[in-house]
């Protein structure tokens, strides 16, 4: 090799809440895809130079929670075809293919979107491990970002049989050797236990934490508080990731109170909380509330508890669910079209589309508690801004509700709009905080990084991956936030002002754990007897990935 | 920009003489997709496929590699590179191509193919407009409520085929996930399941059935309809009823008794639904009819697909275009209309002016006027073997097979992926290798990057 070959950005205002800096103008080097000091021999010049002079530069976006690939989001996008041709067109052009809007886009679309808002890793988080495989494959057709899953083992048959028989060490192995087998990230539990219930019962499903499902008699608190511990002692990088029983139920805060404390003390993230924070009882509308303030007390007073939001915002979209007795509850709330799947042994799956209306009590009251957690909770390192693609709304959304962070004003505007109730049922038309560019710098990347446990990505330090955006700063925070000027992803410039340059394809994120690999005989004889396709066909080889990055553990 | 790195599995060098096995590899024939086949492989022949059923080992034992040029362009062998450019340059050329068939290819051929529709705004369509295609519009009217063929094996206690005949179309279906298995819930396998099967001719498989239930042809939609009125609780006109179905009003009433008891239905259908008087409106009442029972039980349906990777064609072109099949790309973006871009009547309406067919053989199966317009046109086509298809093509080449030969990624009926293990090397290229060939070509041609 001849000299190194330099990119800098010059003279941005910074912000890279892990490393300390606040808005403070600096250059940033870049070498071979990653972040590095710059050079002490003042004669390298860099090869290119970035002039970010008056620009803002932070990391890429991070979204952790998000339904972008595999099983259920395909299913989604056939099952739409009436939203895409009235949706934005994307054209085909010399550097990239088409594709299709509307709520769930097609793969290139999504990289291509995520690209462009800045965005350079996702996390889709609910695979069933039996379509692992198929999520990897739309993986290697989604340009731009890294990725990664989680996967469904809240209603795993071996998942529940361990904790039956009381056999923490199997468990622990057998998270372990699911993670690798099916390349995933992350153990997600979705509504655990109430999916298996829903399998075997009409309109079946738990009703809180200490439900038996029946079969295994085992109850949600002990999957929750099994799954959580052995993450903990696998050291996964993240921790369990928690969709809770009774989603979108009026009253639900106390089952999101007792998930949080069947945690027992182990590090556990509860996602989209803001369908889970509901006061109000027996699906009587009149009741229906915002339990926000009791549960971020909760979440502000235990340092293991992280969140991302879930953020409704007013529009159509499509509700898509590991949760098969969500599905079923909300396709006949709205009594449009309905999918639902059973996978043998592990999961299930509901989709509907559905609108939020910001003059109906129940969305707008969904719309301000999701509000009132980015507000309410005290320490930005644990609340992670999401809208649980395309559950709340799109992930092309996030702009509208950081203006809607940072500008108290045109938060007073928007409730303005909406149901009167509102106000008295919610504490959000009080709520007085404004957050700044260095929270906003926590909340999309910095905190779900440190969340995730990527050490490389999420900061601008040297080591760091060089996944960088770059904004031009406007008054209007939604203005500034949805059209980058320049977007870097492992040191190359992959986007400027909305135009695609460079789509590369990214890395695929997934982990490695230790685990007692004399278990696998017993997980193989279970699988031999009930799974419907062979042992030896199940897991996904690294073949599948276009770029493997083992996440170190903890 | 697609890494093509998919090939999983190649298969391992034969040794002359020996015998090699091929452990859980997985046959492609029909949508069951069964991937527990021992394959045992001598001299590059197949002489054993263990567990394969009737139509399985006639699909592994009697393969054997076309002994033609890997290439012919207008009938004359040629080089696989001068194959390449002439198929680029028709593609290339007109104004209308159309792409069509890829049912029986692995996903990352298919993912190609989709590719190439892309760069040259052409159409892309598989053989479901010609199948289930009506399934795949019925569910974007009404949904579907569905499980995995585990689902049915562990818990499926009343198994109703309409308009499908296994016993002959997927042989080991009643075996390996219907009806046979002792399933989790059911210890007994099939002494703990009932098996209804509605059609309008007593096939195959009406031996295998508790209740037969013989309906007059083309009245699938009546009787569908009969079935929601009852679930709803909706007093019917007995002789109403038996006029337009052929079947007494008891029947029906006695099976949707039998539904509504029962833990975990499902209704496997099959073409004598989707392709009779009625097509996707049939789908949307069967449909429609598994989500009402959903009111009283748990129930589930599942169309029963005929080719190897037909639902991974579904897929592929559904997470690329946003669209399940019958795809136009003429304005630089995705547009879907079935009965419009699908190919039988791009064809038929003699608007396709050039194409590219894979794994498919419209010469051998589309209507007269079709057939017609492809004979005019020049078109490249990729199969196996020789077919109708090959002969009237400007460019043919012969392809090794998916699953013998080569490795790759199917999806089983159920949309479940799973990886092909060949068993020996084909001489032919893979219709992947020949595609990314063409997609190269036809980018530097286009001037795309």
């Amino acid at each position: 090799m001849t000299s190194p070959d330099y990119i800098k950005i010059s003279q941005g205002t910074v912000y890279d809440p892990t490393n300390g800096v606040d808005g403070e103008v600096r250059d940033i080097w870049i070498l071979d895809g990653r972040i590095v000091d710059a050079p002490t021999d003042a004669a390298v010049r860099p090869s290119r130079v970035i002039d970010a002079t008056g620009l803002v530069v932070m990391p890429g976006g991070i979204d952790m929670h998000c339904h972008i690939a595999g099983p259920k989001v395909n299913v989604a996008r056939k099952m739409r075809p009436e939203e895409k041709r009235k949706a934005e067109l994307i054209h085909s052009t010399k550097l990239t293919h088409s594709g299709t809007m509307g709520s769930v886009p097609s793969t290139f679309a999504t990289g291509y979107k995520y690209a462009g808002l800045g965005y350079t890793t996702a996390f889709d988080a609910a695979i069933p491990p039996l379509g692992a495989r198929h999520a990897h494959e739309e993986f290697d057709d989604t340009p731009c970002i890294d990725k990664g899953i989680y996967l469904l083992m809240g209603n795993n048959h071996y998942v529940m049989q361990c904790l039956q028989k009381n056999e923490p060490e199997k468990l622990k192995a057998f998270i372990g050797w699911l993670l690798t087998a099916a390349k995933g990230y992350a153990p997600k539990l979705v509504n655990p236990g109430g999916v298996e219930v829903w399998k075997s019962h009409q309109a079946g499903n738990v009703s809180g934490l200490d439900s038996l499902v029946d079969h295994f008699q085992v109850t949600p608190r002990q999957i929750i508080g099994g799954v959580a511990k052995a993450a903990t002692e696998l050291r996964l990088p993240h921790s369990v990731h928690i969709h809770c029983n009774n989603l979108g139920m009026p009253g639900n805060w106390e089952t999101t109170l007792e998930t949080m404390r069947a945690l027992e003390g182990h590090r556990g993230h509860i996602t989209h909380i803001q369908f889970h924070s509901y006061g109000g009882g027996n699906g009587d509308e009149n009741t229906f509330n915002s339990k926000t303030i009791p549960l971020a007390e909760y979440v502000n007073s235990h340092p293991n508890i992280t969140v991302d939001v879930g953020q409704v915002l007013f529009g159509e979209t499509t509700s898509m669910t590991g949760d098969g007795p969500l599905g079923y509850f909300l396709s006949n709330v709205y009594g449009g079209k309905w999918f639902s799947s059973d996978t043998e042994m592990e999961s299930g799956c509901g989709i509907t589309p559905i609108k939020y209306r910001n003059k109906s009590l129940v969305h707008a009251l969904q719309w301000a508690i999701g509000l009132e957690w980015y507000l309410l909770v005290n320490d930005p390192w644990r609340v992670v801004m999401s809208t649980d693609h395309p559950n709340g709304g799109s992930f092309l959304a996030y702009p509208q509700i950081i203006r809607l962070l940072m500008d108290r004003t045109y938060r007073q505007d928007v409730i303005k709009t909406c149901h009167p109730q509102v106000r008295e049922r919610s504490t959000l038309g009080d709520l007085d905080r404004e957050y700044t560019l260095n929270e906003i710098a926590i909340i999309t990347r910095a905190g779900p990084a440190r969340i995730l446990g990527l050490k490389d990505k999420g900061h601008l330090g040297a080591g760091a991956d060089a996944d960088i955006t770059i904004y031009t700063p406007h008054d209007n925070k939604e203005t500034m936030f949805e059209l980058p000027r320049m977007v870097i992803k492992s040191g190359r410039v992959i986007v400027e002002q909305g135009e695609i340059r460079d789509p590369l394809n990214g890395k695929t994120l997934h982990v490695q754990p230790d685990y007692d690999h004399e278990v696998e005989a017993d997980i193989q004889t279970w699988f031999e007897k009930y799974y419907s396709i062979r042992w030896r066909n199940y897991p996904v080889d690294l073949s599948y990935l276009n770029e493997s990055c083992v996440v170190p553990l903890k | 920009m697609t890494s093509a790195s998919t090939q999983c599995y190649a298969p391992t060098a034969n040794v002359p003489g020996e015998l090699k096995i091929v452990q859980d590899a997985t046959c492609t024939f029909c949508g069951c997709v069964c991937d527990d086949i021992d394959l045992t492989v001598k001299d590059n022949h197949i002489i054993e496929a263990k567990r394969a059923c009737v139509l399985g080992k006639a699909w592994f034992l009697n393969h054997h590699t076309d002994d033609r040029p890997s290439c012919l362009i207008d009938g004359k062998p040629a080089t696989l590179e001068a194959g390449y450019d002439r198929a680029a340059q028709i593609l290339t050329t007109g104004k209308y191509p159309i792409i069509y068939g890829l049912s029986d290819s692995p996903c990352e051929a298919q993912r190609v193919a989709v590719s190439i529709a892309d760069w040259i705004k052409g159409t892309i369509d598989t053989t479901t407009s010609v199948c289930h295609g009506p399934s795949g519009m019925a569910f974007q009217g009404v949904g579907e409520v569905t499980c995995s063929l585990g689902e049915v094996a562990n818990r499926g206690d009343m198994i109703i085929f309409w308009g499908s005949n296994p016993a002959e179309s997927h042989p080991r279906h009643f075996t390996k996930y219907s009806l046979m298995p002792k399933g989790m819930f059911l210890p007994n396998g099939r002494k703990d399941r009932t098996c209804v099967i509605v059609d309008v001719r007593r096939t195959k498989s009406a031996k295998a059935a508790d209740i037969f239930i013989q309906i007059k042809p083309r009245k699938d939609f009546e009787a569908l309809w009969t079935l929601r009125a009852l679930a709803k609780g909706i007093e019917l006109d007995p002789e109403l009823v038996e006029r337009e179905t052929g079947v007494a009003l008891s029947v029906f009433q006695d099976l949707m008794a039998k539904m509504k008891a029962c833990k975990f239905g499902v209704i496997f259908f099959g073409m004598g639904l989707t392709m009779t008087r009625g097509k996707h409106c049939n789908s949307e009442a069967l449909l429609a009819l598994t989500r009402d029972m959903n009111a009283f039980t748990r129930f589930t349906a599942k169309p029963n697909r005929g080719h190897g990777n037909v639902t991974g064609a579904d897929n592929v072109v559904a997470w690329r275009t946003g669209y399940p099949f019958g795809v136009n790309h003429s304005r630089g973006y995705a547009r879907f209309n079935p009965g419009e871009y699908t190919t039988s009547d791009t064809l038929a309406n003699g608007e396709a002016d050039s194409g590219m067919t894979i794994a498919c053989d419209p010469m051998a199966n589309f209507s007269q006027p079709a057939r017609e317009h492809l004979a005019s046109i020049p078109y490249i086509a990729l199969d196996t073997k020789e077919t109708p298809t090959t002969r009237a093509a400007a460019v043919a080449f012969t392809v090794a097979t998916y699953g013998i030969n080569t490795g790759g990624t199917v999806y089983r009926m159920d949309d479940v992926p799973i990886p092909l293990r060949p068993a020996f090397e084909s001489p032919h290229p893979s219709d992947f290798d020949v595609l990314t060939n063409i997609e190269e070509r036809v980018k530097k041609i286009l001037g795309i990057t």
